[in-house]
C-alpha cells in the first residue's frame, strides 16, 4: 500500500460536506419531544435597584409554563464563577448572580427568565413583566469609575479597582534618566465585540429518573463548561454531559460559563423538561462578553540610534460590571508578558488596573491580550521612528531580538521558543517591493494623492501551556491536553482529542496527523470531540492551541499505540522488538523486508489476543495528556499599504501583504484561511469596528446595523505567505495559527493610514480610524 | 391560516399562525434546520433561501406570504448525490470555517450567478454585501464564487 505524507498537505476539509449541504449539527438544531423555550428579560437599565417585579400577568399567560425572578433562583444556583484568580494583585472578586437579585449592573444584566410552550409566547411573556427600578448614576469610563465621588458598582469593591497588576523587571527610571529620546502617549485601544455568526444558546435536558444532565451548548470548552456546571448547579460532574460538536465560531466569546446555558441546566432540573434557550443577535452584543478596552499611559526610553531601553506602561481594563470566567487573566498576563515584543527590550515595567464599569463583562477576544500589546507597540515604534527620523523598517532591523539568540529570555520571564524575525520582514518587503513603493508614495505625493505603508512586525504567544505557569498564574485548570487513539480490530482508527474546533479544521488536520504516524489512510481515521461522554477532559479549543497542545497529545498517544504493536509484531515475527522496523504503516524484520506484517494486521491480532504473550493486554489503544514544557511564539511581518483621501478621510486598501511564521504547518490551505480571518477581524478593529456606549451606558452599537463587522466589499484580497522556523516545545514543530492575523493586522493598517496622512503633520489618531476621525484630523492640522 | 409550500420538491400543508416566520416555519415545522438564524433585524444573511427561484432573507417573510411558493432550501440543493458547483466550490476552496453562515452565503451565490455567470471579483463582493461571514474575511468565499462560475459555465 502506497501511503503518502499528509503532513503539509492541503487536503480539502472533511467537515465540509455535512456544513454544505446544511446537515451541520449546531446547538440550535437538536430537537427533543417536550422541549420548552426559555426566554431572559434583561435590564434596559445600566445602573439601577431592583424596587420591584411583577410577573403575576405573565405567569397566566396561556403557554407560559413558569416565570422566576433572581430571588427564585439563589438556592437553584450558586453565582457566575470567574476562574482566572490573578495573584499578588489585591483581586477582589464580586458576586455574579446568573439572574441579579437587587442590582442590575449593566443593560443586559438578567433580571427574569421565562419558561413557555414556544419561542413567540416567550417573548409575549417578557413584555407582560413589569420591573420597577430606581436608577442610579451610571460609570462606563474605566478612567472615570477610578475618581473620587464616581459611582460605586459594589461595596466590597472600593473605587471600583478589581485588581492592581504589576510586572516590574529591571530599572525603568535609570533607564528614563539615561535615555536620549524619551516619548510619551495614551493610547486607546477600544472595546470590541465578538460577534460570532451562531448567537450562544444551550439545550439543557435533565432526566429525574436517572439524576442527569445532558446540555448541548455553543463551547470551546465542554470539560471546563461541564465541571463549571457542576460547582454551580451541585449536580457530581459525572452526572452532566456537555455536548457542543459544531459550533458556529466563537472567537474567545464561546470560552465563558455564562448564566444563560447554567439557568437552563438549573431550570430543566426545576421543571423535568428539555429547556431551550438561544439568544437573539440583540442579547448577544449586550450579554455575550466584549473584548479588548484599555486606556494605555505609555513611556518609551531610547537612544538617538534608535535602540530602545525601556517600555513602561500603565493600562487601565475596562473589565465591565462582573468578573468574566477568564477576565482577570487577558489584561494581565496575556498583554503584559508580551510588552517587548520582537525586540530586545531590556526593561519592562507594566501596572494594570482592571477597572468594573457599566458595561458588558469583557473576557477574551481573538489574540486576547496581545492585540493589546502589538498595537501599543507597533504604534509606539512608529512614533519613535518619526520622531527620529528613521524608517520604520530601520528601526525595526535595530531592535530586533537577533535569530542566534534563541531560546531567549525575553525581560518578563517568558521563553521564546525559536525565530527569526528579520526573515519575515525581509519576505515582506521583497514582496510589496519596498523601494519602489517609497518612490511612488513621493510622487503621488506631488499629485496630491496620499499613500501608506505600515507595518506590524509582531510575535505572539500561544498553545497557552504549560500547567505549573497556569498555576503561578492563577489560572484555575492546567494547560495540558488529551488524547486517546483507538485502532479497531480492522485496522480503522477513531481518536478523541480534548480540543474542541469550532472552524478551525483540526477534524481535518488531526485525521492527517494521525494517518501519517499509524500510516494508515487518511479515510480510516475518525476524529471525535466536543462530547464529555466520549472524550476524556480536555481544556478546549483557545489561544491558538489546539494544533499544539491537542495534535501533540494525539502523536503521543500514536506512538504508545505503535510501540504496543510493535511488541505485539515481534512476538509475532518472533523477533526481538529492537528487531522490528515500522515504516508507511508496516512492521516488518530487520533486514529482511518481507518478513512482516500490517498495522491492520497487528490490530487484528492484539483484539483477538490468541497468539499474545501474557505481558501483553489484548487490544489496541492508546491515552496521553500532553503538558508541554513551553508555549509557542508565532511570529511575523504585516505589511498594508493604503490610500487616504484627505478631503473625505475614505481609507482605501491597495495592498495587504502577511508572512507569518507559525511552525511548521500541517494543512497549509487551512492555515491561510485562519490568517485571512484573523487579518479581517485586526483591520476592522483598525478602521471599522467600535463599540460605543453613551453616558448612561447604553450600548448604541448593538446590532448588526449598528456594529460595523466587515462584509465583503470592505476587505481587499490578502497575499499570505509564510517562513518556517519550527519550535522545538512538541514534536511536530508546530505553533499555531488562530490569532496572528489579528494580532499583526491592526497596527499594520493603523501605521499605514498615519503615513499617509504624515505630509499633514498627522502623527497618531485613536482608532478605529473611521472616515470622520480623518477628516477632522486633517482639518484640525490644516487649520 | 393554511398554507400550502412546496419544499425541495415535496409539497407541504400546515396550519400555521399568522405571525410564524418563514425560517421558524422551516425550522420547527418542517425541521429543515440548514436554514440557520443569525440575527434579529435582517443583516446576516444566514437564513437564505430560495423562494420562486430568488435569494430571500427568510426571517423578513412571514410563512403566510409564502403560500403556495416554491423553495429551496440548503437540504435541496445537491441533486441525486450530486453537490451543486456552488456547494463544490466552497468546499474546493476552504470557502467556510465554522459552517454557519456557509448555507444562506451558498444560497444567494446560486441566485446571484443565475443572474451573472460571469461576475468580476468586485460584483461577488458586492452581492454578498447581504450575508456576513465572520471566520473567513471572505478572500475563500469569493474563490469559491469564481469556481462554481466557471464550472457552471463550461458545464452548460
Ligand atoms: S437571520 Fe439574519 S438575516 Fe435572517
Ligand atoms: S464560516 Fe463561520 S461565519 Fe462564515
Amino acid at each position: 500500500m502506497a501511503v503518502t505524507k499528509l503532513f503539509g498537505a492541503p487536503i480539502k476539509r472533511r467537515e465540509d460536506p455535512r456544513l454544505i449541504t446544511g446537515r451541520g449539527n449546531f446547538t440550535d438544531h437538536i430537537r427533543l419531544p417536550g422541549t420548552l423555550v426559555m426566554a431572559i428579560k434583561r435590564s434596559p437599565h445600566a445602573h439601577a435597584r431592583i424596587v420591584r417585579i411583577d410577573t403575576s400577568k405573565a405567569r397566566v399567560m396561556r403557554g407560559v409554563v413558569a416565570v422566576y425572578t433572581g430571588q427564585d433562583l439563589i438556592d437553584k444556583l450558586a453565582p457566575v464563577p470567574c476562574a482566572w484568580l490573578v495573584p499578588d494583585s489585591d483581586l477582589k472578586v464580586p458576586t455574579y448572580r446568573a439572574v441579579a437579585v437587587d442590582k442590575v449592573r449593566y443593560v443586559g444584566d438578567a433580571v427574569a427568565v421565562v419558561v413557555a410552550e414556544d419561542r413567540y409566547v416567550a417573548q409575549d411573556a417578557l413584555e407582560a413583566i413589569e420591573v420597577e427600578y430606581e436608577p442610579l448614576p451610571a460609570v462606563v469610563d474605566q478612567e472615570k469609575a477610578l475618581e473620587a465621588g464616581a459611582p460605586q458598582l459594589y461595596e466590597e469593591v472600593p473605587n471600583n479597582l478589581a485588581f492592581h497588576w504589576k510586572l516590574h523587571s529591571g530599572d525603568f527610571d535609570a533607564a528614563w534618566k539615561e535615555a536620549e529620546v524619551r516619548l510619551s502617549r495614551r493610547l486607546i485601544n477600544h472595546r470590541l465585540i465578538p460577534t460570532a455568526m451562531e448567537p450562544r444558546g444551550a439545550l439543557a435536558a435533565y432526566n429525574p429518573g436517572t439524576g442527569e444532565l445532558t446540555i448541548w451548548c455553543t463551547s470551546q470548552n465542554p470539560h471546563i463548561h461541564r465541571l463549571l456546571l457542576s460547582a454551580v448547579t451541585g449536580l457530581p460532574e459525572t452526572r452532566i454531559r456537555v455536548i457542543a460538536t459544531d459550533v458556529g465560531g466563537g472567537f474567545g466569546s464561546k470560552i465563558p460559563m455564562y448564566a444563560g446555558e447554567m439557568i437552563a441546566a438549573a431550570l430543566s432540573r426545576d421543571l423535568g423538561r428539555p429547556i431551550k434557550w438561544i439568544e437573539t443577535r440583540q442579547e448577544n452584543y449586550v450579554a455575550t462578553i466584549h473584548g479588548r478596552d484599555h486606556v494605555q499611559y505609555v513611556d518609551i526610553a531610547a537612544q538617538r540610534d534608535g535602540t530602545i531601553t525601556g517600555v513602561r506602561v500603565r493600562a487601565y481594563a475596562n473589565l465591565g460590571a462582573y468578573l468574566s470566567t477568564a477576565a482577570p487573566g487577558i489584561p494581565t498576563w496575556l498583554f503584559g508578558l508580551m510588552l517587548q515584543g520582537p525586540y530586545a527590550i531590556p526593561v519592562i515595567h507594566c501596572d494594570v488596573f482592571g477597572v468594573l464599569t457599566n458595561t458588558t463583562p469583557t473576557d477574551a477576544y481573538r489574540g486576547a491580550g496581545r492585540p493589546e500589546a502589538t498595537y501599543l507597540l507597533e504604534r509606539m515604534v512608529d512614533l519613535l521612528a518619526r520622531e527620529l527620523r528613521m524608517d520604520p523598517v530601520e528601526i525595526r532591523r535595530k531592535n530586533f531580538i537577533p535569530k542566534d539568540r534563541f531560546p531567549y529570555t525575553a525581560p518578563s520571564g517568558l521563553v521564546y521558543d525559536s525565530g527569526d524575525y528579520e526573515a519575515t520582514l525581509n519576505r515582506a518587503l521583497e514582496l510589496v517591493d519596498y523601494d519602489n513603493l517609497r518612490h511612488q508614495q513621493a510622487e503621488l505625493r506631488q499629485q496630491g494623492r496620499y499613500i501608506g505603508i505600515g507595518f506590524s512586525t509582531y510575535v505572539e504567544v500561544c498553545g497557552l501551556a504549560p500547567s505549573q505557569a497556569a498555576g503561578a498564574m492563577g489560572f484555575q485548570g492546567g494547560l495540558w491536553e488529551s488524547a486517546i487513539v483507538r485502532v479497531h480490530p480492522t485496522g480503522k482508527v477513531t481518536v478523541f482529542t480534548g480540543s474542541n474546533p469550532h472552524g478551525q479544521g483540526e477534524e481535518t488536520t488531526f485525521a492527517q496527523l494521525v494517518a501519517d504516524e499509524l500510516g494508515v489512510p487518511f479515510e480510516d481515521v475518525e476524529v471525535i470531540h466536543g462530547d464529555t461522554e466520549m472524550v476524556p477532559f480536555g481544556m478546549g479549543t483557545y489561544g491558538s492551541r489546539s494544533t499544539a497542545v491537542g495534535g501533540a497529545a494525539l502523536v503521543a498517544a500514536c506512538r504508545k499505540v505503535k510501540e504496543k504493536a510493535q511488541r505485539i509484531a515481534a512476538h509475532l515475527l518472533e523477533v526481538a522488538p529492537e528487531d522490528v522496523v515500522f515504516e508507511n504503516g508496516r512492521f516488518f524484520v530487520k533486514g529482511a523486508p518481507d518478513r512482516g506484517m500490517t498495522i491492520q494486521e497487528v490490530a487484528l491480532q492484539a483484539y483477538l489476543a490468541w497468539k499474545l504473550p501474557r505481558d501483553i493486554e489484548p487490544g489496541l489503544e492508546a491515552t496521553h495528556f500532553w503538558d508541554p514544557t513551553n508555549n509557542t511564539f508565532p511570529f511575523g511581518c504585516h505589511i498594508c499599504v493604503v490610500e487616504v483621501d484627505p478631503e473625505t478621510g475614505k481609507v482605501t486598501f491597495l495592498q495587504y501583504v502577511a508572512v507569518d511564521d507559525v511552525g511548521n504547518v500541517i494543512n497549509p490551505m487551512i492555515v491561510d484561511g485562519q490568517v485571512h480571518g484573523g487579518i479581517a477581524q485586526g483591520l476592522a478593529q483598525a478602521v471599522y469596528e467600535y463599540a460605543a456606549y453613551d453616558a448612561n451606558g447604553q450600548l448604541l452599537s448593538a446590532s448588526l446595523m449598528d456594529y460595523a463587522i466587515p462584509k465583503a466589499s470592505m476587505l481587499p484580497s490578502f497575499s499570505v505567505d509564510r517562513t518556517v522556523t519550527p519550535t522545538p516545545v512538541n514534536p511536530m514543530g508546530v505553533k499555531g495559527a488562530g490569532e496572528t492575523g489579528t494580532i499583526a493586522s491592526t497596527p499594520a493598517v493603523v501605521n499605514a493610514v498615519i503615513d499617509a496622512l504624515a505630509p499633514f503633520g498627522i502623527e497618531h489618531i485613536d482608532i478605529p480610524l473611521t472616515p470622520e476621525r480623518i477628516w477632522r484630523a486633517v482639518l484640525e492640522r490644516s487649520r | 391560516m393554511q398554507i400550502t409550500v412546496t419544499v425541495n420538491g415535496v409539497t407541504y400543508t400546515h396550519d400555521v399562525e399568522p405571525r410564524l416566520l418563514l425560517v421558524h416555519y422551516l425550522r420547527d415545522v418542517l425541521n429543515l434546520t440548514g436554514t440557520h438564524i443569525g440575527c434579529d433585524t435582517s443583516q446576516c444573511g444566514a437564513c437564505t433561501i430560495l423562494l420562486n427561484g430568488k435569494a430571500v432573507k427568510s426571517c423578513t417573510v412571514f410563512a403566510v406570504q409564502a403560500d403556495g411558493a416554491e423553495i429551496t432550501t440548503i437540504e435541496g440543493l445537491a441533486r441525486d448525490g450530486q453537490l451543486h458547483p456552488v456547494q463544490e466550490g466552497f468546499w474546493e476552496k476552504h470557502g467556510l470555517q465554522c459552517g454557519y453562515c456557509t448555507p444562506g452565503m451558498i444560497m444567494t451565490a446560486v441566485d446571484f450567478l443565475q443572474r451573472n455567470p460571469n461576475p468580476t471579483e468586485e460584483e461577488i463582493r458586492h452581492a454578498i454585501e447581504g450575508n456576513l461571514c465572520r471566520c473567513t474575511g471572505y478572500q475563500n468565499i469569493v474563490r469559491a464564487i469564481q469556481y462554481a462560475a466557471e464550472k457552471m459555465r463550461s458545464g452548460s
